[in-house]
């Protein structure tokens, strides 16, 4: 009789199996809850029946498991390695293992021969039992129930699956545009999926017998269901065994069996007992008081800033209503004649921001009676859209202006305003009562403010209760500032080691502060923020955020006791401000009788196949989000108004191969090539290859590929290459030409002409990882188009062996490919200047959209173009309008040596001696050198008086935060334009 | 304190004055037994020069505070080490000057120096001067000039580091005496500094003869030899790849983890960057003055790497790894010589090179988002364990967020399944017998 134990410690839960002669005798698994000494003790405790008078081997496998194992002097068994001991031993024919846990997602592959190989999740971790937690938490329902409703779908929508972050970031406003919550489960299953098979799988196949393992895979249905579907594994390759959640612990106890230490069952517990705890490795901070008498002066400072409220029993006369419909909240505010609060709401939409707000206005119609009627109402935030039309809310307004009015009527001095709400971080400077500076944070800074929410519900605390407790924590632990995902992973790790909720509640108020500060505001002393600092949002609400932000900055700021209304407050300002006579806000039989449905099409107005969530109100009222244009709203669009990016992607479907006598060969459009086609495209035409080139990117053609990217952290245009590759492949081409290029074409415009690694170096990369690539002729040689003359010469050399090419037809190609490109990029700049006429002929606003020359692809912008055009701007690139700046080389404070990046300094200082032009820099995510030139082009923008606007465009595809972004660019255009006309009627009148 | 000069473009430039004046010149540290040498070479050339070891969770902080947050981890730790230093009160802030190196590539490495000045001015230290080391010709200043005796100095440092490193990681897991390879390490690095400050000029054969010794000392320490050990190799970013700061002190996980490190030279990178030179022209045409000057000095480097594996050679005990024709050769198929940026095709070659040298078990590290190894790292792996089915390679990323349990986990993995390997090999090979 041969027993051993398995004890696994993941990052949620802690199982024990007890193996007797190739059989589990017992087995138990409990929420540890970071308790995981005392919790594997009682384990053991209950499995005493089974093991007392034994001799048995015993081994500890699971991350959480090591400092237990060290301590007790247990061997440890990698857990992955521990499933692989227990699939040879048991499932022998398996082919492919999935096992997703609470923190980690891994894939085993098994060969013929007895190894294996495994993947394990980035750290950047989609994917995971706490990402479906989190994603619950977000539409408030519990895990089971999620699951529940995700049978009911009939639809799924893309959610960016790289991590949680991302995904919420496709959610939330999915959720506020009235999406079924049916089909955002299936679809959060789905993006689990997705994750698995390209972060994980990276270009090998699942395929054969494949066992599903850990606890998501095991409790949840639809997540299994969508993995059945997507793999299209059938009843008998698809294995889902009911000890899912004990492989690992089972695995470690037959890891045990040759390698584990020896004991009996009071040896065991004895060794257990004395182990001492995980030695302490998190850094920890100082205290945020350090005195009950520091909090008192504080909070005493505080009080001072508060609004005075008019009880609402005894108002007679008109009201105005605000509505702020964020990403995670709803707030209402009713406002009287003087600006005095007569009622206010703040709550979680709770996923259904349509319900709360109905509810809210009844209350309010039944509080108002007869003395009190509604003069307006205004609406801002994510819903804002669906509200208004829903309710036909008087007036809708950015959040960001709203925002402001409110800051300023707390404080008409104010200078800086920061919030800090559920999703978003949100920050801009006040100059002369104008924004003239707004920052909005990017993904990695999205869900600060509720991530505190959630993670407070997951220790059984309300968020102000649990940022409570952080105030006197003696050492606050140090969790990184990085986003909320990686923090999750910190704050394990220091309850593994014993913090306290204390020093972790703490912890959690300064990250989340230490990302706002670092990451969006990047400011590194109070001087650059200003004299009177406003902070609001609900996020702030908590004193502990609010101390840490003052800790940080070493400066005192205020905040309004209705921090977390102020977008409301804002907008009840707005709608005052408006004059109206009377209020059209749904009231009444009209409200009583509100009906509210939703259902989800898919758009097929043009190639960016939008899905569309269609709200249908009772009246047949409707509202249509999800759109990217006003196409499928039945507005008429201006067709006319000049859209540089549209006029270059119709400049590259007309090019077309001509059967010059070599056959076809394939061009993947996409980095470089967005620029460099015309060149390709005539100099291997002129040879006698007929040019095909890959169609436009969109997501189906992304998915095609995205099995084979072996970097998960790469940009989004490298990734979509691959699905490049196969669609050319599917167009029969035998042979592909994409060079390496790690030189771009010299405009003398920096100190180098450089592209970057990605960009240079991708071609080989898809040689390494594409299999399919091994059956065509691939050409991804070397060339530097910097020197013409040595280019004629060296791709003369290349083609020489393979095709024989005559230095005559090679030197007439290279002409004819110069020529070709310098005739396109010339076409482009009087394209430019004739829309610039356009633009002025008619006044029309210019934006110049400054990126990369494959910003152009639908797939990459998500068509933030249509999006400005029915904003009636008109939109050039940098390529169109870099070459007016002068002088040509501009100075920076930065190394420019890439080509790209010297265009991005030069189009900014343009449009700075342009009054009617404005510039948006596009970032893909993930590019390290942009992390360099924003700095730079926000520099030159500001110093020359103009507001810097970034979009950080990834897979997300959801225009919700850009449509922000644009909107308080072009309001406050206005204001500064309204502000400039008052100081000259002034100075008239003066 | 020397008047601050600046150049046309305002830049504050290291002067003769500093110089005269032993102005401290605080360094990156990268390689603990090189960079004390470096540093050596340094002050006999007149210049003060101090690699800095300071470590911990502050300069993290510092880097965080002062450099955007999206730039490579590197420079977020050079950056905050250097600037935490000044603030340390350590030093006479205004006798002080930084160096940094700078490549020059398309890599954003190449703005670390500029990023690093972004960080000065950030924190009121913009009058401080920065020198930039590099064989480019960036960013002259007056009172800094690469010598030929310094440069040859600098090289004879690599050289004995590459040694010591190398000798000490083959010896340490075998040793008899727990800690006589690391003090043999120690006493060397002593006893070289001392050679340098006493000798004006250290020869060419005074070198060759210092390899001998140093291989004859270390195989005087007892060890018990091990054939079982598994071996791992650490490639990767250069900076984490070296510098314990960077990398979690990878090294010294490993070597708790009980196995043998291995870990390529710094000459190998060198003579990759002065290859590069040669490449450029070779690919893209002109050139030709530049092409011969980096042959030339490839030439000289490859001399001493050939002299080298010589002297390793004699000892039997010890085994250098491939030489850089070798590795070069090696590369081929996966990655062309054009890939220069960063590591470029090194670090493919060096996979290669663990691999066929007995050292399939690799960690592979990297910066998070780290552009070049998205390619010439992360990207190549899957076709290197495709060619050499024993490859057991690990990609881990670097980054001011990441938890070392997260990464410790993964890299036991790769442990365990080096082990698991091994114990397959001697199975199928005990049937044979």
């Amino acid at each position: 009789m041969q027993v051993s134990v398995g004890i696994d410690i993941g990052s949620t839960t802690a199982k024990v199996v007890v193996w007797q002669d190739g059989e589990v005798i017992f087995r138990k698994y409990e929420r540890h809850r970071s308790q995981v000494r005392s919790k594997t003790l009682e384990l053991i405790q209950e499995a005493k029946p089974f093991l007392v008078g034994k001799q048995f081997s015993v081994a500890v496998a699971g991350s959480a498991g090591l400092g237990m194992a060290k301590a007790a002097d247990i061997p440890f068994v990698q857990e992955v390695f521990a499933t692989s001991e227990l699939v040879r031993r048991q499932f022998p024919d398996t082919d492919v293992v999935i096992e997703l846990g609470g923190e980690d997602a891994k894939i085993l592959f098994f060969d013929k021969n007895g190894t294996f190989e495994e993947r394990m999740n980035g750290s950047c971790a989609g994917g995971t039992g706490a990402f479906i937690d989190q994603m619950a938490t977000l539409l408030n329902v519990t895990p089971e129930e999620l699951d529940r409703l995700s049978a009911h779908s009939e639809f799924i929508y893309s959610i960016a699956s790289r991590c949680g972050v991302f995904a919420k970031t496709d959610i939330q406003p999915l959720l506020n545009q009235g999406a079924k919550k049916e089909n955002i489960a299936a679809s959060i299953f789905q993006a689990v999926v997705d994750q698995t098979i390209t972060g994980l799988a990276q270009g090998r196949k699942i395929q054969g017998k494949v066992l599903f393992l850990g606890g998501p895979l095991y409790f949840f249905t639809g997540l299994r269901k969508r993995f059945v579907e997507t793999l299209k594994l059938d009843e008998e390759h698809a294995i889902f065994p009911e000890f899912s959640l004990y492989a690992v612990a089972m695995g470690s106890a037959i890891y045990a069996l040759d390698d584990g230490k020896t004991f009996d069952f009071e040896g065991l517990v004895q060794a257990l007992e004395s182990a001492a705890d995980e030695e302490v490795t998190t850094l920890r901070m100082p205290p945020l008081f350090a005195s009950q008498e520091e909090y008192d002066e504080f909070k005493a400072r505080h009080a001072k800033a508060t609004v005075g409220t008019v009880p609402i029993e005894n108002y007679r006369g008109k009201a105005y209503l605000g509505i702020d419909c964020g990403s995670t909240t709803t707030k209402v505010v009713l406002i009287d004649e003087n600006c005095g609060i007569l009622y206010e709401y703040y709550s979680s939409n709770q996923g259904n921001p349509v319900h709360v707000v109905r509810e809210q206005l009844m209350k309010i119609e039944e509080l108002c009676g007869d003395r009190i009627t509604l003069a307006g109402s205004a609406v801002t935030g994510y819903g804002e859209d669906l509200i208004r039309s829903a309710f036909e809310i008087d007036g809708g307004l950015v959040e960001t202006v709203a925002h402001l009015k409110a800051a300023a009527h707390f404080n008409p001095n104010v200078d800086f305003v920061l919030d800090i709400g559920g999703q978003d971080i949100k920050c801009f400077k006040v100059h002369n009562g104008v924004i003239d500076n707004i920052v909005l944070n990017e993904a990695c800074s999205s869900g600060c403010g509720s991530f505190v929410e959630t993670f407070a519900k997951s220790m059984g605390y309300d968020v102000a209760t649990f940022a409570q407790k952080g105030l006197f924590a003696k050492h606050p632990v140090d969790l990184g500032s990085r986003c909320t995902v990686f923090m999750n992973s910190s704050v394990k790790q220091a309850q593994k080691e014993g913090a306290t909720l204390e020093d972790i509640s703490a912890g959690l108020s300064i990250s989340v502060t230490k990302n706002a500060v670092y990451k969006v505001i990047r400011a590194s002393s109070p001087k650059d923020l200003g004299e009177n600092i406003v902070v609001q949002g609900g996020t702030f609400l908590s004193d502990a955020i609010l101390r840490s932000f003052e800790l940080e900055m070493g400066r005192n700021v205020i905040r309004p006791s209705i921090a977390g209304l102020m977008g409301a407050y804002g907008a009840a300002l707005y709608a005052k401000d408006k004059h109206l006579s009377h209020s059209n806000t749904l009231m009444g039989e009209g409200l009583k009788n509100f009906t509210h449905k939703s259902q989800t099409v898919t758009c097929k107005g043009c190639g960016n196949h939008c899905n569309l969530t269609v709200n249908i109100f009772d009246g047949g009222r409707r509202f249509i989000s999800g759109n990217r244009c006003e196409k499928p709203t039945g507005v008429k669009v201006d067709e006319n108004i000049p859209n540089m990016i549209r006029y270059k992607q119709e400049k590259i479907a007309q090019l077309h191969g001509v059967d010059g006598g070599l056959g076809k060969i394939g061009i993947p459009m996409g980095l470089n090539m967005y620029e460099l086609i015309p060149f390709w495209h005539a100099f291997l035409t002129t040879l006698g290859f007929e040019v095909v080139i890959s169609d436009p990117s969109s997501r189906a053609l992304y998915r095609k590929g995205q099995s084979t990217i072996p970097s998960d952290t790469v940009c989004y245009p490298a990734k979509l290459m691959h699905g490049h590759i196969i669609n050319l492949l599917e167009k029969g081409v035998k042979r592909i030409f994409y060079p390496c290029m790690p030189y771009n074409l010299d405009e003398k415009e920096g100190d180098n002409h450089y592209n970057c690694p990605v960009v240079a170096y991708y071609p080989e990369l898809l040689e390494a990882n594409m299999d399919v690539l091994k059956d065509v002729e691939f050409y991804n040689g070397y060339f530097g188009l910097h020197r013409p003359k040595d280019f004629e010469k060296k791709a003369y050399e290349y083609f020489k062996d393979k095709f024989r090419f005559s230095q005559q037809l090679i030197s007439r190609a290279t002409k004819a490919a110069y020529g070709a490109y310098e005739v396109w990029m010339e076409d482009i700049r009087s394209k430019g200047d004739m829309y610039i006429r356009h633009a002025r002929d008619y006044g029309q606003r210019i934006i110049v959209m400054a990126g990369r020359p494959y910003h152009i692809d639908p797939e990459i912008n998500h068509g933030i173009d249509k999006l400005l055009s029915s904003f009636g701007l008109v939109l050039l690139t940098e390529d169109a309008v870099a070459h007016l700046a002068t002088p040509k080389k501009q100075k920076v404070h930065v190394l420019n040596q890439w080509t790209y990046h010297s265009r991005l300094y030069n189009a900014a200082r343009y449009v700075t001696t342009q009054p009617d032009m404005e510039l948006i820099q596009t970032v893909s995510f993930g590019c390290g050198i942009d992390a360099i030139t924003t700095d730079e082009v926000r520099l030159i923008l500001e110093e020359g008086g103009k507001l810097y606007t970034q979009l950080k465009i990834d897979e997300i595809n959801n225009l919700g935060a850009v449509r922000i972004r644009i909107r308080s660019l072009l309001a406050a255009i206005e204001e500064k334009q309204e502000q400039a006309k008052r100081l000259a009627a002034a100075q008239k009148e003066g | 304190m020397a008047e601050i000069v600046r150049d046309k473009t305002g830049r504050v430039l290291f002067t003769k004055q500093m110089r005269e004046e032993g102005y401290t010149i605080l360094a990156p540290n990268m390689l603990p037994v090189h960079f004390k040498l470096f540093a050596k070479a340094f002050q006999q050339a007149g210049y003060n020069v101090v690699p800095l070891t300071s470590s911990g969770r502050e300069i993290v902080n510092e880097g965080l505070h002062d450099v955007h947050n999206d730039t490579c981890y590197p420079a977020l730790l050079v950056i905050g080490q250097l600037i935490n230093a000044l603030k340390s009160g350590k030093y006479d802030l205004n006798k002080v000057a930084l160096m940094i190196t700078q490549t020059g590539g398309g890599c954003r490495a190449s703005n670390y120096i500029h990023l690093l000045r972004k960080a000065l001015k950030k924190t009121g230290f913009e009058d401080i001067p920065v020198i930039s080391l590099n064989l480019s010709g960036m960013e002259k200043n007056p009172g800094f000039s690469l010598t030929l005796p310094l440069v040859k100095q600098l090289i004879y440092s690599i050289v004995y580091g590459d040694l010591l490193m190398m000798l000490a990681n083959q010896t340490r897991p075998y040793e008899n005496n727990p800690g006589d390879s690391d003090a043999a390490v120690d006493r060397w690095a002593d006893k070289l500094v001392k050679e340098y400050q006493d000798s004006k000029n250290v020869t060419y054969k005074k070198v060759q003869e210092n390899i001998e010794k140093i291989l004859c000392d270390f195989d005087q320490i007892p060890i018990t030899p091990d054939p079982d050990k598994i071996k791992v190799g650490i490639v990767g970013e250069i900076f984490v790849k070296y510098a314990p700061l960077g990398n979690n002190n990878l090294e010294a996980f490993l070597q708790s983890e009980g196995v043998e490190v291995v870990v390529p030279g710094l000459m190998d990178f060198v003579i990759f960057k002065v290859d590069n030179r040669k490449v450029d022209p070779d690919l893209y045409g002109g050139g030709f003055l530049k092409h011969s000057i980096a042959s030339w000095f490839e030439d000289y480097l490859i001399g001493w790497e050939r002299d080298l594996h010589a002297a390793i050679a004699r000892h039997p005990r010890y085994h250098a790894g491939m030489t850089f024709d070798q590795i070069k050769e090696l590369v081929k198929g996966y990655v062309g010589y054009g890939n220069k940026m960063g590591e470029g095709w090194l670090l493919t070659a060096e996979m290669l090179e663990l691999i066929h040298t007995g050292t399939p078990n690799i960690v592979c590290t990297q910066p998070f988002g780290c552009l070049p190894n998205h390619v010439a790292g992360k990207g190549m792996i899957r076709l290197i364990k495709e060619n050499n089915p024993t490859a057991n390679i690990v990609a881990i990323d670097y980054d001011p967020g990441a938890t070392a349990i997260n990464q410790e986990n993964r890299i036991k993995l790769m442990i365990a399944n080096a082990k698991r390997m091994q114990k397959l090999s001697k199975q199928n090979d005990q049937p044979n017998k």
